[in-house]
């Protein structure tokens, strides 16, 4: 069914089309078409390992323990605002992180490097916070009171008739940059698209209200929760109110007892993203040391999903203590400073302990359970090995390699149609829609292109000019005994058909079994090669054949071949 | 006009085996010295980067004007780890290896302090650091060469299944052939094998499988052709090398031009990984056809073929019932 010229030429253009497609949207997504590895974009690269120099632990155990941060390191390097970081387990004890183009490397290293904090704490009541909200407002309109009055000049152009509310939104500061030192270089403080919106809204309302937000630029983003001991913020002013927060004059007059500590994750009601801000006691009475184990299991009974812990010794004494006074309140569970869980207390937990998280998923418990055993890791990761790759020189390779490579492809086409003529364009042809079905590839298996991976596109390459080359040189063998145009190219694909199918198959097999058992430039390489090998299989086969089905149409079988 | 080249050539291939073997066994020779002699002068059978041993490796900009021999005289004259240009004129590489007890970064501490405190050099730029731990070479060193030997293996088991054992064999005696022919390269120059060359190395592999296949291929069909067994297996060797001859030197001349492209404009960074991979097309379309063609006729010479095996072993099992019977 695939070898009438209609049903061909539709498959052809169907296959070149999801190419083009995966090429647009990755475009879209990232600006280049094919994602580049370190090597050609530069970047960081760090392998860490749980540091085990006396090697007391097994291969289990050590396997487990980078389990456990896999999810912690990613979400921590989501703070660096890096783009498609790459944090993978290689073999059974080696976690690789890859961040292409960042440039904090310090920052980089801190946040993968330090080891998980778990923390347990006790949730207080919002009332305890409720007499400082006014102190926090006037210490942030006291500490960026004179930036903002320097930088009026600068932002001028978005409220032009208003300058006075200008104020306000320069406390709205970039989210992109350090939340921790909003103060450093504030002239760079760009309004943000969501501070706009937020001035629309602002403009919207009455004067009055605008006022007074000007003078409450913290409060104002609150908003009250259902639940006591935590505030609710939409999303989009979580990244200012945690710099507001960071700030140590706010700090300092928040209560001495108490601190002010966001959920890890945004949670969405009626369509809208949120934050929760938890009002915490400051000082956390257990702390990862002394968890033991966690597991997620579902509850037959309830079909609840479960977090189950198990404490040391000395920690259940802790937490019976604590629980046994606190039946009715929550506690929350505080990770790296954020909170991932604040469950009600609902008796006296001693050692064992279990945490329902009524009818979520299990994916969200295995998620939490991951984090407990995470802030309760034994030895903590080290970095084995770290690259800087500088991006200039990375750019610099990249177009010099370019460039050559279109010259060596511009080779392959004149060699082609001067051996080959008008064959040799048609193979040129088919080999421009093999580079659209290899960059396809790459893109749709969101495939890193490293340098490796091109000597694994050159081989490929070759092998797809040599289906071209037997087929040719059989074609013209068959013509030299004397065969008719039309029978010479039948049996010139026909003959040639065992030679490509054995050199691919052998190759493939070559490239998946070095994409099984290697790890890292070696599977790049593997990965391009499977891809182009398929390419090249698909083109010199079906696309050449195609091709010269369509131009062999109209010809009777004394014509030439042009060959 | 038309390109045909090679057409109805009839080099006697298999006849100038024995020249071939003796060229091979040399150069192997020399791969096999020059590897020795490393492990005397520089203590490895070959030029390991920091990929493989660990250590540091810096790359810094320094002024124009600054030669490679003041780089090496700021880090400690005779004592300095080994420097090279790269890249652009000014820039250079400075590759310290692992020190036992002594943390990468000290070491790259150290040699930062040694330029800065250099008179002949000034203002000088840190472009890149790299720290690598020396387990994760060996590792990845063991890990690829299980990955190449079960793929030699699998490559065995399809080969045998889709032509005959000893094409197989021989097609794996080939690229082993290359691989140290290659490694003998790499001895000899010490290019310093990093990543990049192991790639290549790989790659190599690939292309002589697919260069030797191509040409077992009309082997086979030859072979199957009506009267193939019976014609004399050097004769039909050299048939079979010598009609696809005319793809052979095409595939590999358009294959050798897209390399000197990239050796000629593809700066620095991907030199060395070019030169190995021309080395490899070339050794490898050598070995299809002055190694692989030769052990397929070796190996039949010596243990025969297929055919023959059978019919012994029909012959065999006639003299047994012959012998069975006046029982």
């Amino acid at each position: 069914m695939f070898s009438s010229i209609r049903v061909r030429i539709i498959l052809i253009l169907a296959v070149i089309g999801f190419s083009g497609w995966y090429l647009y949207s990755n475009y879209q997504q990232s600006g280049s078409i094919v994602k580049l590895g370190l090597d050609l974009q530069g970047g960081m690269h760090l392998v860490l390992e749980v540091d085990d120099p006396e090697g007391l632990m097994s291969l289990e155990a050590r396997s487990d323990a980078i389990d456990r941060s896999e999810r912690i390191i990613r979400n921590r390097i989501d703070e660096l605002g890096v783009e498609e970081p790459i944090v993978q387990k290689v073999g059974q004890d080696r976690l690789i992180v890859e961040l292409a183009g960042v440039d904090d490397e310090e920052r980089a290293r801190e946040l993968v490097g330090q080891t998980a904090m778990l923390e347990w704490k006790l949730v207080r009541s919002v009332s305890q916070v409720q007499a400082a909200l006014p102190r926090i407002d006037r210490a942030i309109v006291a500490t960026l009171g004179a930036d903002s009055l320097r930088a009026i000049g600068r932002d001028i152009e978005v409220s032009p008739e208003e300058s006075d509310e200008v104020a306000d939104l320069l406390f709205r500061t970039d989210p992109d940059q350090d939340p921790a030192d909003p103060e450093e270089d504030p002239e760079e403080a760009v309004v943000d698209e969501e501070a706009e919106a937020a001035l629309q809204e602002l403009e919207a309302e009455a004067d009055l209200a605008a006022e007074e937000l000007a003078l409450r630029p913290f409060t104002s983003l609150l908003l009250t929760s259902e639940g006591d001991g935590e505030f609710l913020l939409l999303n989009e002013d979580f990244a200012l109110a945690r710099s507001f927060l960071a700030m140590p004059e706010v700090q300092a007059v928040l209560p001495r007892e108490i601190s002010l500590q966001f959920h890890w994750e945004p949670v969405a009601i009626g369509g809208r993203l949120y934050r929760a801000l938890y009002v915490l006691e400051r000082n956390p009475f257990i702390t990862g040391e002394m968890l033991e184990d966690a597991s997620a299991t579902r509850d037959q009974q309830f079909n609840q999903a479960i977090v189950q812990f198990q404490l040391s010794r000395a920690g259940g004494r802790l937490f019976g203590d604590v629980t046994g006074r606190h039946i009715g309140d929550r506690i929350a569970i505080v990770l790296d400073n954020e909170v991932v869980s604040a469950p009600v207390v609902r008796s006296r937990i001693g050692a064992r302990g279990q945490i329902e998280l009524g009818q979520q998923d299990m994916e969200e418990a295995r998620d939490l359970a991951l984090v407990l055993r995470a802030g309760a890791l034994p030895a903590p990761l080290r970095i084995m090995e770290e690259r800087t790759v500088g991006p200039s020189l990375g750019q610099d390779s990249i177009d010099q390699g370019m460039r050559a490579g279109l010259i060596g492809l511009v080779l392959i086409v004149l060699i082609m149609i001067a051996y080959y003529r008008f064959t040799g364009v048609l193979a040129v042809l088919a080999l421009s829609v093999y580079v659209m079905l290899v960059l396809g590839g790459l893109a749709a298996l969101n495939a890193t292109l490293t340098l490796p991976g091109i000597a694994g596109l050159i081989l490929s390459i070759g092998m797809a000019v040599d289906a071209n080359v037997l087929i040719f040189e059989r074609i013209r063998e068959e013509l030299a005994e004397g065969r008719a145009v039309r029978t010479a190219v039948d049996e010139g694909f026909g003959h040639a058909l065992s030679a490509i199918v054995d050199a691919n198959i052998t190759t493939l097999i070559t490239a998946l079994i070095l994409f099984q058992f290697g790890t890292g430039p070696v599977r790049g390489f593997a990965v391009t090669l499977s891809i182009g090998i398929i390419a090249s299989f698909f083109t010199a086969l079906y696309v050449t054949r195609s091709l010269y089905l369509v131009y062999l149409r109209g010809k009777k079988a004394q014509d030439t071949l042009s060959i | 006009m038309k390109f045909w080249i090679f057409r109805n050539a009839r080099f006697p291939f298999l006849e100038w085996r024995k020249k071939a073997y003796v060229f091979s066994a040399v150069v192997l020779s020399i791969g096999v010295l020059a590897m020795l002699a490393n492990v005397v002068l520089i203590g490895n059978w070959q030029s390991y980067g920091v990929d493989f041993t660990g250590g540091t490796r810096i790359l810094v900009e320094l002024p124009e004007g600054v030669t490679e021999a003041e780089l090496r005289e700021a880090l400690g004259g005779a004592d300095a780890p080994p420097v090279s240009r790269f890249g652009a004129e000014n820039e250079f590489t400075i590759r310290a290896p692992a020190e036992e007890g002594v943390a990468a970064e000290v070491v790259a501490t150290r040699i930062r302090d040694q330029i800065a405190a250099s008179p002949a050099i000034g203002e000088f730029e840190v472009l890149q650091t790299e720290f690598v731990g020396p387990t994760i070479g060996a590792e990845l060193q063991q890990q690829a060469l299980l990955a190449i030997l079960i793929s030699f293996f699998a490559t065995l088991i399809y080969l045998a299944f889709r032509f005959e054992f000893r094409f197989g064999l021989a097609s794996i005696i080939a690229t082993v052939h290359d691989i140290l022919l290659t490694l003998g390269f790499l001895a000899l120059f010490r290019v310093e094998i990093s990543l990049p060359t192991v790639a290549a190395v790989l790659t190599i592999i690939g292309y002589s499988l697919n260069d030797t296949i191509v040409v077992f291929d009309r082997i086979r069909e030859n072979l199957n052709k009506k009267g193939g067994r019976r014609e004399n297996p050097l004769t039909l060797i050299n048939r079979s090398i010598n009609e696809v001859l005319p793809r052979t030197v095409l595939t590999s001349g358009t294959t050798l031009a897209v390399l000197l492209a990239l050796l000629i404009l593809g700066g620095a960074v991907i030199r060395d990984f070019t030169i190995v991979l021309i080395l490899g097309v070339v050794i490898g379309t050598y070995s299809s056809i002055f190694v692989a063609a030769p052990a397929l006729l070796e190996i039949q010479k010596k243990f025969g073929t297929k055919e023959e095996a059978e019919r012994k072993k029909k012959q065999r099992s006639r003299k047994k019932k012959k012998e069975a019977i006046p029982v």
